[in-house]
């Protein structure tokens, strides 16, 4: 399909703000809306509507080009104004968000990243997802101290100065709670793309693999099989790690995109687990234990275990399957009027490479290969686009990841018809996002 | 042979070819890091296994363990540990003698039935691990372990695993293993346990008229669409993807900061690390009135510190609601006076 003529397509509008005079946005900025304001405002949108009316005769001049703007004829702000930067004032909607009624306390809970508004593969630290067992804790780190016992010929402890003197690797990786999208197991449960897949985010990490630091102890390379991963918290979360798998690529991490990690992600040290369900990844780590069996604690054996039709629970779940979703347009959003659109999405798997995203804009009946911008990254989040012109119609837009292993990501009743809609955990089906003829998109499920 | 079992005898081939020793020898970073001596092993490695290995000696009854649980757990878990109000239950009376018997909790599979701690735990040295790790909430690790066995006891009393006049020891508590109701209830033959374990489940790579599903079954509920706040005001307002508008139009703006009390700082600390949080908020009930609410109902009385001050430090309850206020008595003096100043002046 050519795309040479795709924004010619539909017709793009002004938005309507740059009809407003210069001087009532800068007043309108600083002193709110009244209902003056609000009269001067409706009256330019009217005049603005009127002036698309006749447009075909003269498009009127751009107030945005030809006033002169208050940025560009002041003075800017000083370096420093904010030691540590912030984003702009403009940016307000992209923030971290919790889910009404999801949990009773605010300790034991979840926030999640604001999946519609970012963009790329990396999550900014900010907006990473937070999920605390029993709060979050701000660790001095010259207090903090990493213990290795169990089946070592050496039980150690390593100071943060000991760890961050060491060889550091630094990697990207996704990291996805285990019971992302688990609201919408039954029923389409919540509105927007933050609250069906925002227990989700992919940072920079940089550590010690793990790895050196087991031989470092001198592990019982024949009778080791597993790991006890535990934190400094109140509630000492612990879980049990594959050694297999930890071995591989796992890593004591610090740094977090650049910087330290921020203290609700762990800080000054987090277990990092690609591929692996967020839980696994533990936060504040103070120890790890070398065994030869696992330790079936509270969260693998009361919570995290997913519950299959048969009345099982399978247990020591971990790994995170290939799963993909749309972030726009994504629910609770309103396209503006016919035409060109990016559709825009993450894509990621537990078990290596995102190979191939297609997607779908009649419900899964044709699918179309997506392009994977760059770099595509074992276990981390693969931002895709693709060219949508849409027509006006009623549309359900889906997206379907491949990955290396071959694994091609289920839909919602294949995903049912092995699992069940109770197991809680693990739901990476399709996702549908309806694009109503008003240019309204919900989150709707297909039966 | 499950897929948790190839995986362990993977393990133990993968290690020994020495699979990641990263790129850098160990032998460089030998003077990194120091020896743990065994008293800092024995402060930290406190984790129970499965096999017990990691249980400390000692004992407890269920009567002990019934009135430590009231004193220190029914605030969050309700006297029987049935409380949905703070926790998800514990125990609802959902097991029966043939789940004891069969060590299957029938119940699991039952749609209408709340799954409760009891019901989906399989061995007892978890429920022995996490309370003595992480309980109570707002005090963790301050239970002795002849208090933890005491509670555990409890706790399996409540569903009924034991009698009333049992007592849970280090001697026995294999004995009760091979009771626990859903002890063949949990399975590791999956796919999920290792990177590289089989799916149990493969989409479709059908590209063109598929046969698919493609009747709407589940969509939000209109009356439903502002139950996570105004749309609009979740979404970037000038891009391509603008949110929609789901609260009334001109519905009254969320006041984050109450101006009558923002100028008199939160001691967040002192209710931060004493855990006052857990059950207290600023301005709305949880297990606990609000501060808010507190400030109001003892405004200009003159003994107000005073009897804040002995409230938090004696706990109480009956003042608002049947929901007792355990004691408090490991605040610092300066951390009760930082709160009771910041109430009255309030």
């Amino acid at each position: 399909m050519s795309t040479d003529n795709k924004f010619s397509m539909g017709h793009i509008r002004p938005a309507p703000e740059s009809f407003l005079d210069r001087d009532l946005i800068a007043d309108v900025s600083a002193n709110g809306v009244n209902s003056t304001r609000r009269g001067l405002l409706r009256g330019a949108l009217a005049g603005a509507l009127a002036a698309v009316a006749a447009q075909a005769t003269a498009r009127p001049d751009d107030p945005a080009i030809v006033e002169p703007a208050p940025w560009s004829t002041r003075l800017g702000n000083p370096v420093l104004t904010n030691p540590y930067g912030q984003p702009s004032r403009f940016e307000s909607a992209t923030i971290r968000r919790q889910s009404p009624g999801l949990t009773q306390t605010d300790e034991a809970s979840v926030s999640f990243t604001p999946l519609q508004s970012t963009f790329g593969m990396i999550t900014p630290s900010g907006l990473h997802f937070e999920r605390h067992h029993q709060g979050w804790v701000d660790i001095d780190p010259r207090q903090h101290r990493l213990m290795i016992n169990g089946l070592v010929d050496t039980p150690m402890v390593f100071t943060m100065e000991d760890l961050m003197r060491m060889p550091s690797v630094s990697r990207m990786h996704f990291i996805e709670c285990g019971a992302n999208t688990a609201l919408e197991w039954g029923n389409s449960a919540v509105p927007t793309v933050q609250y069906t897949h925002g227990m989700l985010s992919c940072s920079e990490f940089t550590g010690v693999p793990l790895s050196l630091l087991l031989e470092r102890a001198g592990f019982d390379l024949k009778r080791a099989t597993v790991l006890l991963a535990e934190g400094a918290d109140g509630s000492s979360m612990t879980r049990t790690i594959n050694i297999e798998n930890a071995l591989d690529d796992a890593m004591v991490a610090y740094g977090m995109n650049g910087e330290m990690l921020r203290p609700e992600q762990g800080y000054p040290l987090r277990l990092v687990v690609p591929g692996a369900q967020g839980v696994s990844w533990v936060k504040w780590l103070r120890r790890i234990e070398v065994g030869d069996a696992p330790y079936a604690t509270k969260d693998e054996t009361i919570h995290y275990v997913d519950l299959m039709p048969d009345g099982q629970l399978r247990q020591y779940t971990s790994i995170q399957e290939a799963k993909s979703v749309i972030t726009s347009p994504s629910g609770g959003q309103r396209l503006m009027n016919q035409g060109y659109y990016n559709v825009s999405g993450l894509a990621w798997s537990g078990r290596g490479t995102v190979t191939k995203v297609e997607v779908s804009t009649d419900g899964g009946r044709h699918w179309q290969t997506a392009r994977l911008e760059g770099p595509v990254l074992p276990k981390a989040l693969t931002r895709f686009n693709f060219d949508w012109t849409w027509n006006g119609e009623a549309a359900l837009l889906q997206s379907r990841v491949t990955d290396s292993t071959g694994y091609i990501q289920p839909s919602k009743p294949e995903l049912k018809a092995v699992r069940g809609t109770r197991s809680i955990y693990h739901n990476n089906a399709i996702q549908t996002w309806r694009v109503m003829p008003s240019g309204e998109v919900e989150n709707v499920q297909l039966g | 042979m499950s897929n948790w079992v190839k995986a362990m005898a993977l393990s133990s081939a993968l290690v020994a070819c020495g699979a990641m020793a990263g790129s850098t020898d160990v032998d460089a970073i030998a003077g990194i890091g120091r020896e743990a001596t065994p008293n800092e092993i024995k402060a930290w490695d406190i984790d129970v296994r499965p096999d017990f290995q990691g249980l400390p000696p000692g004992q407890g009854s269920v009567e002990e363990g019934e009135s430590i649980w009231l004193e220190k757990c029914a605030v969050c878990h309700g006297d029987f540990g049935d409380s949905n109000e703070i926790f998800s239950p514990l125990v609802l009376g959902n097991i029966t003698a043939e789940d004891i018997e069969t060590g299957r909790v029938a119940s699991l599979t039952d749609p209408g039935v709340v799954r409760t701690t009891l019901m989906k735990v399989s061995t007892v040295s978890t429920l022995w691990d996490y309370i003595y790790r992480a309980m109570p909430w707002n005090a963790p690790k301050s239970l002795a372990p002849d208090e933890v066995y005491a509670l555990v006891a409890y706790l399996l009393q409540l569903a009924y695993v034991v009698d009333y006049d049992f007592s849970l020891s280090d001697e026995n508590i294999e004995d009760v293993q091979a009771i626990m109701p859903n002890r063949n209830g949990v399975t590791t033959d999956h796919g999920l346990w290792s990177v590289d374990g089989e799916t149990d489940v493969m989409g479709s790579d059908c590209t063109s008229n598929c046969v698919v599903p493609l009747e709407v079954t589940s969509s939000i509920p209109d009356y439903a669409m502002n139950a996570h706040g105004n749309l609009k005001d979740q979404m970037r307002d000038y891009g391509p993807f603008p949110g929609i508008q789901t609260a009334p139009e001109n519905a009254p703006v969320d006041v984050d900061v109450d101006p009558v009390t923002a100028d008199r700082a939160v001691p967040e600390a002192a209710l931060q690390s004493n855990g006052c949080l857990g059950c207290h908020r600023l301005d709305s009930k949880l297990v606990g009135p609000s501060f808010a609410a507190i400030a109001e109902k003892y405004a200009g009385q003159p003994d107000a510190a005073d009897y804040l001050a002995s409230k938090i430090r004696q706990g109480g309850s009956g003042v608002w609601g049947s929901i007792a206020m355990p004691p408090m008595p490991q605040l610092a003096p300066e951390a009760v006076d930082e709160i009771t100043d910041w109430l009255v002046a309030r």
